[in-house]
């Protein structure tokens, strides 16, 4: 049993804050197979296509056969502990100030042995299940965990380090006005966020839902308007200093290609609201949370994007649309190399046509704001640098994966 | 997979000039600068000129960018057989394999073999980082322990598997730290007791500080030539009576519990024409106790498993019974790198010479030198050993 966390203490401001470190980022091109595996929560290790070997660490043949047809493909993470150890001296600075830090040998049912981070409920001669986490320098790294889930091992301070968990962490939802922001804000306090900061612009005009939204517990109401410069600048100064995680909730959505809109005006829009938002939140938050991604129990973890999965692929009934989408999700890849250094995370969350009024005339399945907002605390959980929620999002995914272009022609249609 | 082909002997070659920089814990000048020392004190100790030696194998971590061939040029050699060894501790007798078949061949007639590393105060962490893509992708990002934490789950394996205690293991230490205690350039030359060994200061457990070899830096070397060239030299030298080497062998161990001498030890006994009861001293490579009891199971002195109660057996020690790594060791005299894997090899050959740095092992005829190195991703990689006798 993992001993529960204990709710951090206000902080002393007099005190130094810890700066970030990172563990050795730096892999071979392969091994970065297991990063993308880790991205998505994927326990995926290199298969041998021509004789079926399952192989680590990552190499360019296989020991087996020398075939070079190596990919990587999900496999059984069971195995067993076979040996640990405690790490006391490191040297490495990322480590040192982290000892004693456990780590063990495990033997795959799958067949290969694998060096692994233990969780502190994993038990030497015992099964463990093997997952695929991201690291503070953002490569991939597998941690083994016990065979079944105990009592608050989420908390469990190895494993800490490789998620975003809210629990005891401080979040911004930086549009409150709309449903997918009420949602959110509901699944973070159900997850023991602290604090829950609601972004409203334009506080004097009302909006449904504002009644449900103060009455969730740990949610308090701020001033926030992405579309204005010195508005997020000043939420920043206000409250950027404890803030953990930023969930941008800012959606601007319209139908219409790049053709056959009539002018500029709701392309203006859509790009001011969400990349010029985005750069706004990366600008005044960026440097805070990557300053504070080393802060105690509850450091700086994660920025959280939520973006239409028609970013990965233009859908030309919302084309206009699809395109800001997809500048967003540009700068997301330049932000997960700027907050890197901090051990922050960029999550990108990937959805389909959601079930708001927006998407009124998209015909089902459709992503409920309930689900979107369950699905981003379950991914900053699990640590994950993507996650696609509902079936049009995964029915993108597999296609894109397969035929990139069949899925643009299809898309038309 | 053993050949059926008996193998060539080496009669007639002979390794002589066994050389030693003392070591230092760091030091600012270079890997080149360390085999340029050892190279020059075999060519002043044997009045040989550069040009007489016409074959170089050299082992080193931390002369890149350099590799052999650059090091002719950098130390003004022509050789006409050349090899580049970086076998960690598996480098001297792989060397040493090598050059005699190279001399007994005619390809060369004068080998040095040179040794040596240096420690800068940051390389040691630089190296474990970068030390395989196996290490880089696979074991660094786990704690950085670097070798310690890879032995340690060896060494708790070991103790799971075979019962092994700690105290077997500080025997094997102790008894090392006192056959040191005569070498002007040992790292360590205090004494250790068992309470020492046993309350010091936790690496990554079961490893404790005095399980850990010292990184520093020095430079070994040695000349493999003809037993005539060393006779009319005036060069005391050793026989070579026979040698093995194995590289990833049973990978499908989960953990290591053995090494490659296990699939050739009967080769190396037959060959040599003894048994482990002819040797009269043994000299293993001790980068953590642990290897080197498997070591004593592996090569022949007692049954896998037995590791343990053949350490209780035996002092370990130079005036005792089974003299094992009579100058101390790495565990002692300190780790230089790929130096490592030729300070047995050296140290047996002084012993066999009779003109020991140390303490003396009485009636030393006969010896086993054992090599193991390179830790690319969970395991030693490399093994080898070779049964060195005095000439009659």
């Amino acid at each position: 049993m993992t001993e529960p966390l204990v709710r951090p203490k206000r902080k002393n401001p007099l005190k130094r804050t810890r700066l970030p470190l990172s563990p050795q980022g730096v892999r071979s091109r392969t091994a970065h197979g297991l990063t993308a595996a880790a991205a998505e929560g994927r326990f995926a290790l290199q298969v041998c296509l021509d004789c079926n070997t399952v192989t680590y660490p990552p190499r360019d043949a296989c020991p087996s056969c020398l075939s070079a047809r190596l990919p990587f493909r999900d496999v059984d993470c069971g195995g067993t502990l076979i040996a640990e150890t405690t790490v006391q001296t490191s040297t490495d600075p990322y480590f040192r100030e982290r000892t004693p830090w456990r780590v063990g040998t495990v033997k795959l049912d799958a067949g290969p042995v694998i060096v692994a981070h233990l969780h502190g409920d994993a038990v030497e001669g015992e099964r463990v299940r093997l997952q695929l986490k991201l690291d503070k320098s953002g490569s991939a790294i597998a941690m083994a965990l016990p065979e079944k889930d105990t009592e608050n091992m989420a908390d469990d301070v190895h494993l800490r380090e490789m998620t975003c968990d809210p629990k005891f962490r401080r979040i911004l939802i930086t549009d409150g006005r709309n449903t997918v922001g009420q949602a959110m804000a509901k699944a973070f306090s159900d997850a023991g966020a602290s604090i829950i900061f609601v972004g409203i612009a334009d506080a004097w005009k009302p909006f449904p839902g504002l009644g449900d939204l103060r009455k969730i517990e740990h949610v308090e109401i701020v001033p926030l308007d992405v579309t204005d410069t010195e508005s997020v600048t000043e939420q920043a100064e206000q409250n950027g200093a404890r803030i953990d995680i930023v969930v941008n909730t800012a959606e601007h959505i319209r139908a219409g290609g790049v053709v056959d809109r009539h002018g500029l005006t709701v392309a203006r829009e859509e790009i001011d609201v969400r990349y010029l938002g985005l750069t706004r939140l990366a600008q005044a938050f960026g440097p805070i949370l990557r300053f504070r991604g080393a802060d105690g129990v509850n450091s700086a973890a994660a920025f959280v994007n939520l973006l239409s999965v028609h970013a990965l692929m233009n859908w030309p009934a919302y084309g206009s649309y699809s395109a800001t989408e997809a500048a967003c999700l540009s700068a997301a890849q330049c932000m997960r190399a700027e907050l890197r250094p901090g051990g922050v995370k960029v999550l990108n969350v990937f959805f389909g046509p959601l079930d708001t009024e927006w998407f009124q005339t998209v015909p089902p399945p459709k992503v409920t704001p309930a689900a979107l907002a369950n699905a981003v605390v379950r991914a900053l959980q699990q640590g994950v640098e993507d996650a696609f929620v509902g079936d049009v999002a995964e029915d993108i995914r597999q296609r894109l994966a397969v035929n990139p272009k069949a899925l643009e022609r299809e898309m038309a249609t | 997979m053993t050949s059926g082909t008996i193998r060539k002997s080496y009669e007639g070659i002979v390794a002589c000039l066994p050389v030693t920089i003392p070591y230092r814990r760091y030091s600012t000048n270079s890997a080149q600068w360390w085999l340029g020392r050892a190279l020059h004190e075999l060519t002043k100790r044997a009045r040989l000129g550069l040009k007489d030696i016409d074959g170089f194998a050299v082992s080193s971590f931390t002369v890149g960018p350099d590799t052999a061939v650059g090091l002719t040029q950098h130390f003004g050699l022509s050789p006409r057989w050349l090899d580049h060894i970086p076998f960690g501790g598996a480098s001297g007798i792989v060397a040493l394999r090598r050059a005699a078949r190279a001399v007994q061949a005619g390809d060369a007639d004068m080998v040095a073999c040179v040794a040596g590393d240096t420690n800068h105060v940051d390389s040691f962490r630089k190296m474990l980082s970068t030390f395989s893509r196996f290490a880089q992708d696979a074991v660094y990002p786990y704690g950085s322990g670097g070798a310690n934490a890879s032995f340690a789950l060896i060494t708790k394996n070991y103790m799971n598997t075979y019962g092994a205690k700690r105290e077997d293991f500080a025997k094997i230490c102790i008894a090392q730290r006192d056959n040191a205690i005569s070498i002007p350039h040992a790292m360590m030359k205090k004494r250790l007791t068992l309470d020492e060994y046993m309350s010091a200061r936790p690496i990554a457990d079961p490893i404790h500080l005095f399980d850990c070899v010292m990184p520093c830096a020095g430079a070994e070397a040695l000349v493999v030539c003809r037993e005539d060239t060393a006779k009319s030299l005036n060069l005391p030298g050793v026989r070579i009576l026979s040698t093995i080497e194995r590289h990833n062998a049973f990978a499908t161990d989960p953990m290591q519990v053995r090494g490659g001498w296990e699939l050739d030890v009967g080769e190396l006994w037959s060959m040599a024409g003894l048994m482990p009861k002819d040797v009269d001293f043994v000299q293993t490579y001790d980068d953590y106790p642990v290897i080197s009891m498997m070591q004593f199971e592996d090569l022949g002195f007692c049954s896998k498993g037995e590791g343990p109660d053949f350490v209780r057996s035996h002092t370990l020690t130079n005036d005792g019974t089974f003299p094992h790594n009579t100058s101390g060791g790495q565990l002692s005299v300190g780790q230089a790198g790929a130096a490592g894997g030729f300070l047995g090899l050296v140290e047996a050959m002084r012993q066999l010479t009779s003109q020991p740095l140390g303490s003396k092992v009485p009636d030393a005829n006969a010896c086993l030198v054992s090599g193991f190195g390179i830790i690319n991703y969970d395991r030693g990689l490399s093994s080898c050993a070779a049964i060195l006798a005095r000439l009659a």
